[in-house]
């Protein structure tokens, strides 16, 4: 067993974990966070994006012990209360999911795009930069516009 | 239209929990004690099992059972079932071979189920899972659709020696012979339809859990029709009686066909939960998913169409192989015959339809339905056999296509359906003006001046939803009714429960079916929730696929509410003091004809539970109805789709640049959904088209059963859809609905190729058209361009 502690949606946890305890089974089994999903066993999905000091990383195929110290973000940690983040909530003002299961992965990655690339995406960027996550519902169309759109919307939350 | 009635774009009520990771799915579930499984699957295609030996893995630590063949058949678990009988020609019944759900004697594809390890952690499962020593001879495969049949291929099941399920044919083989006869013009096609592997992003997953104290069951599954799961658990795999057994699909991640089956995996969860005594818990991994989830498609298919001078389709003439796998899957003898041969007369007059269709079993993983389901298969060959057909004759693939068109209704088709409205030439007219298909000729040369090759092409398709009447569907061999259940539950102040058959796994039946009950009783959607996916809340019901959610789950919500606003009228006129006859209800009011006296529906429902205004001999308290809805036809949603498209010869690089679809699904209850259920349908079709396909190899291993090698269509790989509708109401349902979901999936993977092949100078190609096969067809095409 080892020991591992780290801030999971801004609250300090700690626990002993078999060494080959992967980040997702982490927050999904030992702290029940099941918004974080597994869509794949090879890395291709992004069903299980989270955030690790800030990037977006996929936590299927991260070791928790790795993550001690880390500050992680989940799905669960971006809505503040009731009121959504402006990438949440542009999923759902755009139709960005239909089954819901891609859904929190996409938003990660999403907001992180955004950090990354500013709040002025067009749509060749959007879809570029969504090479590591698959949704077999929507087509993609309506992600594509939830995120031009929830990226506007963050820069002017920001404003 | 209200704001949030039917025809508005409403924002849908489950997102929030969805966007805020608060989904409940099946692997979200999780009982107090409980273990987990791990199946030990056949790594051969075919093979005779002599020994399994799990010594090594019971002596591991956290082990609880390893449970095998010998020990389903010792609790006399009934074997897995094909839900729909289909005769062969001669009028023998299908030849289903024994399904159990854990092989006994012999495995017949790679996955198959040998053994469950269950044991407290799945890490300490799979871990001894490696342990269980299996002694295998191995036998030569059958994996080959086309020659799965022939004169010494490996024998599958001993009921079927020559791998036959059944012969099965439809329609008139004389008159069509007949009209072949008199053709001036025949065309003929060879096409396959290529594996597919549905792959909704949420794998399959089941939770077993006994009680017991009440001796009862309950499982917690990733399904589409959780009442049909409860009904071949009990009735045929006899787990339990239905009243000792719930079924609870809670937030499934997508279907599309694949969640529709009962498959082993769950079966053995709950099963094994009163075995151990513990509740068991399985969650495919995406590998597992591969091997294990139906597949769709794999037909091998012959076709010829008829002509006449003038270019009027004569006849048509069809013969298809289609693999069903190892097994027969629940629906799967149905996929190649009745949802697929009955569909082969497009949008067109064909008078004369001919088909044959051998089921074949191979051993690889069992075929059923995926989104579509036999229509998408009907429509690539009779829009494949159009386009080619046009460019035969030297007419414009258009004008051929409206010259054939269907045009007055009803129309009795040679293969069973009875088209009962639309507009063809409509949608049409439409996809070729969005499309601006009069000006491709200098799009064409723009594209060649660039060293690029441009096509374009259509794909008219027709597909039958809403199904179906139970009394037809039972005389086509069907084993169940298909009709739906709904229930209205209308609290005392006014806010209602409805309880559905149908079930949502992305269709957003929590925000449309509130919709309609908001749009019928003036009330607030927020007043309204939508129970589903659970047996023990909602008491019968046939689940959602082929899209009959709307055109059928939804009827049945209107027969409840009809005799709701029935019953409501009546304790109104109790209230208002007037007789029923003349009480209106408009916009949410009661109110006495030509007066001003009126009450809400909120008071009215309270009214109804204190039962103080009228007595409780002659009218019942309470407000609370339910309905049964049975269809009284299939609905026919059909459209127009183009694709247009840039080949670079150098790379077999393709681009589809522009995308239009026209469709007539009937009256939208939301529009916003609707283009959802579009875009995802054109995305899985463009998939089909260039990218997927499952692969196996002479020995029956899979080779594509990862995301490494399957290649899903991901975001990069598509573009945005121009999308129209050109609504015609149906017909045959009361909300005028034909429904919306697997019309992409359809009439895409017709409309990619038909564009590639204008692109490459009429060269076929085959599906998925990878950028290799496009390089050699380009290379092909621009050969024969030069020495012309
Ligand atoms: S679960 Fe698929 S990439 Fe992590
Ligand atoms: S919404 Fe279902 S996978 Fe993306």
């Amino acid at each position: 067993m080892t020991a591992v502690s780290m801030t999971v949606n801004g609250q300090h946890v700690s626990a002993e974990i078999d060494p080959r305890t992967l980040l997702v089974q982490f927050l999904r089994e030992h702290l029940r966070l099941t918004g974080t999903h597994v869509g794949c066993d090879t890395s291709q999905c992004g069903c299980c994006v989270v955030h690790v000091n800030g990037d977006a990383i996929k936590s299927c195929t991260t070791l928790a012990a790795t993550c001690d110290g880390a500050d992680v973000v989940t799905i669960e940690g971006l809505a503040k209360g009731d009121v959504l983040h402006p990438m949440q909530a542009a999923f759902r003002e755009n139709h960005g999911l239909q089954c819901g299961f891609c859904t929190p992965g996409m938003i990660m990655t999403a907001v992180e795009l955004v950090r990354r690339k500013g709040t002025d995406l067009d749509e060749h960027t959007i879809r570029e930069e969504l090479e590591g996550n698959l949704c077999r519902c929507t087509g993609y169309h309506n992600i594509v516009k939830a995120i031009g759109a929830g990226a506007q919307a963050m820069g002017a939350a920001a404003e | 239209m209200t704001a949030t009635g039917i025809g508005a774009s409403v924002r849908r009520k489950e997102d929030f929990r969805f966007v805020t990771g608060k989904g409940r799915y099946t692997d979200d579930v999780n009982r107090p004690g409980q273990a987990h499984a791990y199946f030990v699957r056949s790594p051969h295609a075919h093979a005779t099992i002599n020994k399994i030996d799990a010594t090594e893995a019971l002596k591991t630590k956290g082990v609880l059972a390893v449970l095998t063949g010998d020990d389903i058949a010792a609790d006399k678990v009934g074997g897995l079932i094909c839900g729909w009988m289909i005769h062969s020609k001669d009028g023998s019944p299908m030849k289903a071979g024994a399904h159990p759900a854990l092989a006994q004697g012999k495995v017949r594809y790679v996955g198959d189920h040998v053994a469950v390890v269950i044991a407290e952690t799945y890490a300490i499962a799979r871990d001894a899972g490696e342990k269980v020593v299996v002694d295998y001879t191995v036998l030569p495969a059958n994996a080959d659709t086309a020659s799965a049949a022939k004169p010494g291929a490996p024998v599958v099941h001993d009921v079927a020696p020559d791998n036959m399920v059944y012969d099965w044919k439809l329609g008139d083989k004389d008159a069509t012979d007949a009209a072949f006869a008199k053709a001036k013009h025949v065309t003929k096609l060879e096409i396959v339809n290529n594996r597919l592997v549905p792959n909704p992003m949420e794998p399959r997953a089941a939770v077993g859990d006994y009680d017991e104290g009440n001796e009862s069951f309950t499982l917690y599954t990733t399904s589409q029709n959780p009442h049909v799961a409860r009904l071949v658990l009990s009735a045929f795999i006899g787990i339990a009686p239905e009243h000792k057994l719930r079924v609870i699909a809670p937030d499934v991640g997508g279907g599309f066909g694949s969640k529709i089956f009962i498959y082993a995996e769950e079966t053995i969860c709950v099963w094994a939960a009163k075995k151990v005594r513990r509740p068991v818990k399985w969650t495919s991994d995406r590998t597992e998913a591969f091997l294990s989830d139906a597949h769709g498609r794999d037909h091998v298919t012959h076709a010829e169409l008829a002509l006449d001078e003038a270019g009027k389709i004569l006849g048509l003439r069809v013969k298809t192989i289609a693999n069903l796998g190892a097994y027969l899957s629940t629906f799967s003898s149905s996929v190649p015959t009745y949802l697929y041969a009955p569909l082969l007369s497009g949008q067109y007059n064909i008078p004369a339809i001919y088909a044959e269709v051998d089921g074949v079993y191979t051993n690889t993983t069992p075929v059923d339905a995926y989104r579509g389901a036999g229509r998408p298969e009907a429509t690539f060959v009779v829009e494949r056999l159009m386009e080619v057909a046009a460019r035969e004759i030297g007419r414009d693939p258009a004008d051929f296509r409206r010259q054939n068109f269907v045009t007055q209704f009803p129309h009795q088709t040679p293969v069973i359906m009875c088209y009962d409205g639309g507009d063809y030439p409509k949608s049409l007219d439409k996809a070729l003006e969005l499309a601006d298909y009069a000006s491709i000729g200098k799009r064409k040369a723009e594209s060649a001046r660039k060293g690029l090759l441009r096509g374009i092409g259509i794909s008219a398709y027709i597909e039958a939803c809403g199904i179906a009447p139970s009394a037809a569907v039972g005389s086509l061999g069907a084993g169940v009714g298909l009709w739906e259940s709904a229930e209205v539950r209308v609290n005392p102040v006014g806010t209602v429960e409805i309880l559905t058959g149908s079930h949502s796994h992305g269709q957003g039946h929590e925000t449309t079916f509130a919709q309609l009950v908001s749009d019928r009783l003036g009330i607030s959607i927020d007043n309204v929730a939508i129970v589903h996916g659970d047996t023990d809340k909602v008491q019968m019901g046939m689940g959602t696929y082929g899209s009959r959610s709307g055109a059928v789950g939804m009827s049945a919500i209107v027969k409840a509410l009809d005799k709701i606003e029935a019953k409501a009228k009546k304790v109104a006129g109790h209230v208002l003091e007037a007789s029923p006859d003349d009480i209106e209800f408009k916009n949410g009011k009661f109110s006495v004809k030509g007066t001003d006296k009126e009450i809400d529906f909120a008071s009215v429902a309270l009214q109804a539970y204190i039962a103080h205004k009228f007595n409780g001999q002659e009218l019942e308290p309470g407000l609370k109805e339910s309905a049964f809805y049975d269809p009284t036809n299939f609905t026919f949603p059909a459209g127009v789709h183009i694709c247009e498209l840039e080949i670079d010869p150098q790379t077999g690089v393709v681009a589809i640049d522009k995308w239009t679809a026209v469709d007539d699904f009937g009256n939208l209850i939301n529009p916003m959904i609707v283009e959802g259920q579009v875009h995802g349908g054109i995305a899985q079709g463009i998939g089909q088209a260039l990218f997927e396909g499952a692969v196996y190899n002479k020995d029956g291993q899979l080779l594509t059963a990862s995301y490494m090698d399957y290649q899903m269509p991901r975001a990069g790989d598509l573009l945005s859809y121009d999308i129209a509708v050109t609504n015609t109401p149906c017909p045959s349902n009361p909300l005028g609905i034909k429904g919306c979901g697997e019309a992409g999936a359809i009439a895409a993977p017709p409309a990619v190729v038909n564009a590639l092949t204008d692109a490459l100078g009429h060269e076929d190609v085959p599906m998925p058209a990878t950028p290799q096969t496009l390089w050699r067809a380009a290379q092909r095409a621009v050969t024969k361009a030069a020495a012309q």
